[in-house]
């Protein structure tokens, strides 16, 4: 057995959490058992992106036998108050649409019943009557002011510009011997977790308190945000955790407005309630990471050497300011320059409102979209000054000798050998054999290149970040805010057994291991013997705003306040043993479960004995040395409020990432395939190499779904597209390769143990990294995430060629989302096909699946249908306006459906043309299909609309007795397509 | 069988990791709840209920299933495995799980009761399977958390202490 | 994500489904596998008055060999016939395309039958059984009829498959002396739906070329006695002709330009294949 310190940490010990988990004895959310009589929520959620409400009818909702309540926004807003939001606006921002909706997926209702599946049946039973409004949905859309505004408090869709400066940006580029630039538009994503959102609500209203168990991993400054929306003071909140959580990346920060929600819901209902959320509402509508649009300027010398970067970023947050943000954007603050040594900065920052899904936390929070840009410049200016990327790397690296090196932003980096690390990977990952193999490869005449990524990795973030959008006269109204308290608390028991509390709940990444392991390493002891609580309860654990599971703050900082408060606890130890023993407390030595003189191992007692004595016999322990729990707050004294130029240290530890691969892209299908991948890291001292690994083969395999696959993809109508894991695609075995990951390390010295983060870097590098290869492979300059095939087949298969003569027209693109046109010739004449498109009868007759139509005026009709394309079947109440009447020629058709599956709208014109003794009909028409239909029918939804519409002028014809029957389908031609 | 009525619960019979259950369910119960919230064996976990993500993977009558796709009343009469069912005693893990551990092939454990429930299916008829297959085989579960290198070494490594633990198999 | 209230039937003769069909029409649903209509379930996209199980119905669980087809029951699952022993020796294109579909844990309980009964467009086992000119054989309470593939898929998720009737078994035609086969597919990822999946039959210098993933069904053509650049032309007519649509997975010219680029390694493959 182990016995002198430091012998646990940096080994790979096997997990303490993983017997449960094997055998299926975890206790997730969903697995812990509930109050007796508590119901179950489900929620009801806007079709449409953006939308007022006129009216929700409930009342059949309510009747249905089970169900206890049905909450919307009037409820929630009399019994709660709006989320703070993070920049200073009259705007509001609920946890339920209150009078509009703004993206699609909102919630708009709550039921509560007695279990889901009946909540679910009340949902079906209510009614909301919407009435669209245009939406917003590209943030360069959003920034002209005439684009439909969001929240009126704002004035435009611009909730916050800011512009920064440093060093002197203008001169560079004035002297520069180039200008180098890209620009990106960085996609919607998630790391979405494999568990979704789930909680239990309670309220007590003689204590007018809420007690709630969710799945919610921090940050903790979101427990005065919720108590304050709750209108309760924070210790009337409790917050709990449960002690398994089934992974986060950032993700499950995001089930705070629902914490909100079903406490209101419960507190209507008078009961606990329930809520696991489902994929399908997690896709849609759960927490996105930004999408960002950036122009990225380089002032650079001939050499390569970049003398200033110029950013001007614009922030997509979706459809509310929800906090943290705009937080994204300003994480990277302080490392906006990377890895490189480079004294002028400009950067403009500008936050839109967009009618998509509020953003929120996202493993690299704010990295991804931050070195896209960036080391596809380096890439770019590499090329245009035709030099090695390495080498242009190397050129503008930080040099070693520098640390702690302060950014030109602010940021202090606390450690490193950055050309050590290249030279590392560039040698042990076979960089010259790769660059070899993609010579052969291109020799063959295959698509093969090679990319680099070079990265900082920040972790344990500065609270004070956040107020960098903030100017500095209102961040001096506001009062300071900056730091990290971490906390640990470490217990003795009467038995002398160690018990570890931290705040740091975990989402998977073992945090009770390496606790364990560094108290073990501190106290001599081994880590079998230790228990580490780290299942969260806000009424009886040690917390603070900076608690949770984010900016990989745990071994860094939660890890050194762990050994900080057990190097506290030996240190009292000590005493009582040093009087036990006879000795002086600094001959005492902790080891092998033993406490003893250093010298004389005889002269000893078992370490349960000297932890025991502070319980037994107080008497015999000076006052000074009680050792019998000793709770840590520690925060680095580095981590600063932003100065009045803006410059902030945005995070205490910034790690190291140079990585490069090789891609081969399939010259028939386009799809790319990661040949070889290479990560080098340095993350400081490691704790649990293993551990370490999985952080990154995991933030690895996350980031190659965000470079080939992943998008939260919306119709240009502001439909959600990507509903379920069909559409959204997370890679499986199949997609991701194995890394080679290689290490160097260089400890930081702000943190206790000389730890850093690891867990996000690979989300920043890899996606750059790969678009890089897959740039050199293609000769591409403009590369867009994800790299789907069918975006890369522009440049392996080249522009299509047009269709043949002989296979039809082709139709001009529609304005809408869905499009489409076709003809039919009947041997009724254009009067008696004008008679019958205006009579109610036969519309009934003719409009798929109508119950009853009724006339509302001469051009107006209402109709019950139920549409459907084989098995899927809805019921919606449809409207068909007639206008542009031109008898017997031509008339316009305007509807709209709407049921419980989501709805259609549509615009069509129909022209009639006599055609020998009949009538020849065209139509086109454009029609957006939207809600959860569209969500998760995204693959089926063209030849669905295609299909309906068919049926109506089939329909048609065989009424108007259908002239040739044969060849009928042979001759429409329907032309659906989706802008890009 | 007579037809079971839409809003009635309905008492089923089946064999689960070895023993006789009989409990109530509505037609409509998915088998994920069913095992879940009426028999308490919550290791199945519930990541998609389309099917996807394999989360609630067990077996049913010597077949991998989908429990999420899988009705509680068609399990009348079954013979099912579930994850509570894979180790061999409460204090001791089977092969596979050991070689989960040691390989640390697990983060947040949520995917993990699908994975072993399908490898220890997979592995118990393919003892030498390459790493390819093995690949194959799972890209009908979603990890996020480990990048799948682990699993894929664990699942190797365990079907080679199977093999040496039965050498004439 | 929970489904709506619905009887269940297990039946446990043909006669028993025969009946609950005809007495309920398009308000009765057949369960076999599970696979595609449990989440529509869920999602509440379907939502039938009694589900119908037709897993336990013994004549339905069959394989079985006859003179020039292979007879697969309804109530066989995917996974029974890829490991059929006879399968790769009496139809190559099935059990080239099985592996295709889905996942080992969808196979494990998906049916043949269900497959075809759903007929979606990107769906492997009807592509296949189109471009084999296979027959599925359906019956109701009173009748009993065959029905050619290239009848039976009549557009999206739509087929001949009357309401009161459901599918008894398919008839996959076995091998034919001097035929070569091919299948090509290509997904977003390994085991999802095909963006285009193309099987190919060889006889001669004919090539019957079937194509998934592009129209509103599986599309066959035959294309008798093409090569080189003629052979470009058909396909590129083809591609034209299937009136491919962009989705989120993947834009209608790309569609296209995997028609004629996948169609001609499948063409040629096939050719190579032939025995
Ligand atoms: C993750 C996942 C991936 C998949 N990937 C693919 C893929 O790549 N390719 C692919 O083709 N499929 C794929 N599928 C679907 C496939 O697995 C299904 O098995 C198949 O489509 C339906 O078969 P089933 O037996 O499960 O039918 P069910 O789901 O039971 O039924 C499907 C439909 O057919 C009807 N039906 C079933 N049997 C009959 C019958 N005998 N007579 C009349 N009607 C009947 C049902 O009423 C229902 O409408 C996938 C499914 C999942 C969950
Ligand atoms: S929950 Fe069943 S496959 Fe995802
Ligand atoms: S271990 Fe977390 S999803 Fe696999």
């Amino acid at each position: 057995m182990a016995t002198a310190a430091t012998n646990w940490l940096g080994q790979s010990i096997e997990r303490v959490e993983d017997a449960a988990l094997l055998t299926g004895r975890g206790r997730f959310i969903d697995d812990l058992g509930v109050r007796p009589g508590t119901l179950y929520a489900a929620i009801l959620r806007s079709p449409h992106a953006h939308a007022a409400i006129r009216a929700i009818r409930a009342d059949a909702a309510k009747a249905l036998p089970g169900v206890a309540a049905v909450v919307t926004g009037a409820e929630v807003r009399a019994l709660s108050s709006s989320l703070a939001v993070g920049v200073k606006a009259p705007i509001e921002c609920w946890p339920i649409a209150v009078d509009r909706v703004r993206y699609v997926g909102e919630p708009v209702a709550v039921a509560v019943a007695a279990d889901r599946y009946l909540a679910e049946d009340a949902l079906d039973l209510i009614e909301v009557d919407y009435e669209p409004l245009p939406a917003v949905i590209d943030p360069l859309a959003a920034l002209d002011p005439a684009s439909p505004m969001l929240h009126e408090g704002l004035r435009s869709n611009i909730a916050s510009d800011r512009s920064f400066r440093y060093g002197d940006p203008e001169r560079a580029f004035a002297e520069a011997a180039r200008k180098v630039s890209v620009s990106v538009r960085y996609p919607r994503n998630s790391c979405t977790p494999i568990e979704t959102y789930g909680l239990v609500a309670e309220y007590d209203p003689s204590e007018d308190a809420y007690d709630v168990t969710a799945n919610f991993m921090g940050p903790f400054s979101l427990h005065p945000v919720m108590a304050r929306a709750l209108k309760v003071p924070g210790n009337r909140l409790r917050l709990r955790t449960p002690p398994d959580s089934g992974g986060s990346f950032g993700v499950k920060q995001g089930i705070f407005p629902y914490i909100v929600l079903i406490g209101v819901a419960a507190r209507a209902a008078g009961r606990p309630v329930k809520w696991i959320e489902d994929r399908l509402e997690h896709l849609t509508a759960s927490v996105s990471a930004t999408n960002r649009v950036t122009k990225l300027d380089a002032a650079v010398d001939a050499d390569g050497r970049i003398r200033a970067l110029a950013y001007d970023q614009i922030e997509d947050v979706g459809a509310h300011i929800r906090a943290p943000e705009p937080a994204t954007l300003y994480r990277m603050h302080g490392n906006l320059t990377g890895a490189y040594d480079i004294k002028n900065l400009s950067v403009r920052n500008r936050v839109v409102l967009t009618n998509k899904t509020p953003t929120g936390l996202n493993r690299g929070f704010g990295g991804p979209q931050m070195y896209y840009p960036l080391e596809r410049l380096v890439q770019r200016i590499a090329i245009e000054l035709s030099l090695d990327p390495v080498e242009v790397i190397r050129r503008n690296l930080v040099p070693a000798e520098a640390f702690p090196f302060e950014t030109a932003s602010g940021g202090l980096l606390d450690s490193g050998d950055y050309a050590r690390a290249i030279e590392g990977a560039v040698v042990d990952g076979g960089l010259a054999e790769l660059r070899a193999r993609r010579d052969e490869a291109r020799r063959q005449g295959r698509l093969y290149g090679i990319g680099f990524a070079t990265v900082v990795e920040p972790s344990v973030s500065n609270m004070g970040y956040i107020t960098t959008v903030l100017s500095p006269e209102e961040r001096r109204r506001a009062g300071p805010k900056n730091g990290a308290q971490a906390t640990a608390t470490i217990a003795l028991d009467p038995g002398g057994a160690v018990s570890v509390h931290v705040a740091s709940v975990p989402q998977g990444q073992g945090h009770r291991t390496v606790a364990a392991q560094i108290v073990a390493d501190a106290l001599g002891l081994d880590p079998k013997n230790i228990r580490v609580i780290a299942d969260f309860d806000s009424a009886r654990d040690a917390w603070s705003i900076a608690s949770g599971n984010y900016s990989s703050r745990f071994a860094a900082a939660v890890g050194g306040a762990v050994h900080l408060a057990a190097i506290r606890l030996k240190t009292r130890l000590a005493r009582v043993a040093a009087t036990q023993l006879n000795v002086q407390p600094g001959e005492i030595e902790f080891a092998s479960g033993r406490v003893r003189a250093r010298g004389n191992p005889d002269n000893a007692l078992p370490f349960n004995r000297v932890a025991a004595t502070s319980h037994w016999s107080p008497g015999s322990v000076p006052d000074d040395a009680q050792a019998l729990r000793e709770t840590v707050f520690w925060t680095a004294p580095e981590l600063t409020p932003p100065t009045d130029a803006d410059e902030i240290n945005s995070s205490l530890c910034h790690g190291f990432i140079f990585d490069f691969c090789g891609v081969e892209i399939d010259r028939v299908t386009a799809a790319v395939r990661v040949d070889k991948y290479v990560t080098m890291h340095d993350c400081g001292r490691v704790l649990h190499p293993a551990m370490v690994a999985g952080q990154i083969t995991g933030g690895f395999a996350q980031a190659l779904g965000a470079a080939l696959y992943e998008e939260y993809a919306y119709s240009p109508d502001g439909n959600f597209l990507a509903g379920t894991f069909a559409d959204y695609l997370l890679p499986t075995t199949n997609e991701v390769p194995t890394p080679l990951l290689l290490r160097i390390e260089t400890p930081s010295p702000f943190t206790p143990l000389g730890a850093k983060g690891v867990g996000e870097g690979n989300c920043m590098s890899t996606p750059v990294c790969i678009a890089n290869a897959v740039a050199d492979a293609l000769g591409a300059n403009a590369l867009d995430l994800p790299l789907t095939p069918s975006k890369l087949a522009a440049f392996v298969h080249g522009k299509e060629k047009d269709r043949p003569s002989s296979a039809g027209t082709q139709a001009a693109k529609g304005a809408r989302a869905l499009h489409g046109e076709g003809e039919t010739k009947v041997s009724a004449s254009p009067e008696q096909v004008w008679a019958m498109l205006l009579d109610v009868d036969t519309l009934a007759t003719i409009i798929p699946g109508a119950h009853a139509v009724e006339k509302v005026s001469d051009k107006k009709f209402r109709a019950d249908v139920t549409i459907g394309v084989g098995p899927v079947k809805g019921r919606y109440r449809a409207e068909i306006k007639l206008s542009d009447l031109d008898p017997p020629r031509a008339v316009s058709l305007s509807g709209s459906a709407t049921g419980a599956l989501g709805f259609g709208s549509g615009k069509g014109r129909i022209t009639l043309s006599p055609e020998g003794s009949g009538t020849r009909i065209s139509y086109g028409y454009d029609a957006e299909i939207g809600g959860k239909i569209a969500a998760i029918g995204g693959r089926l939804l063209d030849g669905a609309a295609r299909m309906i519409i068919r049926q109506f002028f089939a329909a048609l014809a065989r009424r108007a007795g259908r002239a040739a029957q044969s060849g009928f389908f042979a001759r429409i031609r329907l032309l659906f397509r989706r802008r890009p | 069988m007579p037809r079971l009525s839409a809003d009635a619960r309905h008492r089923i019979r089946a064999r689960i990791n070895g023993r006789a259950i009989e409990a109530e369910a509505e037609p409509r119960m998915l088998l994920t709840d069913f095992l879940r919230h009426v028999l308490g064996l919550t290791g199945t976990h519930i990541g998609c209920e389309h099917g996807v993500c394999g989360a609630c993977t067990v077996e049913i009558d010597g077949r991998l299933a989908r429990a999420c796709l899988t009705l509680a009343p068609q399990i009348e009469g079954s013979e099912i495995r579930t994850v509570e069912g894979l180790a061999p005693s409460p204090d001791r893990l089977s092969v596979l799980q050991e070689a989960f551990r040691r390989h640390h092939a697990l983060q947040c454990g949520f995917c993990t009761a699908g994975i072993l429930v399908s490898l220890d299916h997979y592995l118990a008829r393919t003892p030498d399977p390459s790493e390819s297959e093995i690949r194959e085989f799972l890209g009908g579960h979603l990890c996020r958390c480990t990048g799948y290198v682990p699993i894929v070494a664990a699942a190797l490594n365990a079907a080679k202490k199977l093999r040496e633990a039965k050498p004439h198999a | 994500m929970k489904p709506a209230r619905f009887d269940y039937v297990r039946a446990d003769t043909l006669a028993e489904a025969h009946a609950v069909l005809a007495a309920e029409g398009e308000n009765a649903r057949v369960i076999a596998g599970g696979q595609t209509l449990v989440p529509m379930l869920s999602m509440r996209l379907a939502r039938p008055k009694v589900v119908i199980d037709i897993m336990h119905i013994a004549p339905l669980a069959k394989i079985a060999e006859e003179k020039d087809a292979i007879r697969v029951g309804a109530a066989v699952r995917q996974a029974e016939l890829l490991e059929w022993p006879a399968l790769a020796e009496r139809q190559p294109l099935m059990a080239m395309a099985l592996p295709w579909v889905g996942h080992a844990q969808t196979r494990s309980r998906g049916t043949v039958c269900g497959s075809v009964a759903h007929a979606d467009p990107s769906a492997e086992i009807p592509l296949v059984l189109l471009a084999l000119k296979g027959e599925i054989e359906l019956s109701s309470r009173r009748h009993k009829r065959r029905v050619a593939a290239e009848e039976f898929f009549t557009g999206l998720m739509s087929t001949a498959c009357a309401e009161n009737e459901l599918i008894d078994s398919i008839l996959i035609p076995s091998r034919r002396v001097g035929e070569g086969f091919a299948f090509r597919e290509f997904g977003r990822r390994h085991g999802d739906f095909a963006i285009v999946a193309c099987a190919a039959v060889a006889k001669g210098n004919s090539v019957r070329l079937g194509v998934g993933g592009v129209a509103d069904r599986p599309v066959a053509r035959d294309l008798l006695d093409l090569d080189g650049s003629a052979l470009d032309d058909a396909l590129d007519t083809l591609a034209w002709d299937l009136e491919a649509r962009d989705d989120l997975h993947a834009s209608a010219s790309y569609r296209r330009a995997l028609v004629r680029r996948l169609g001609k390694e499948t063409i040629e493959e096939a050719r190579r294949c032939r025995a």
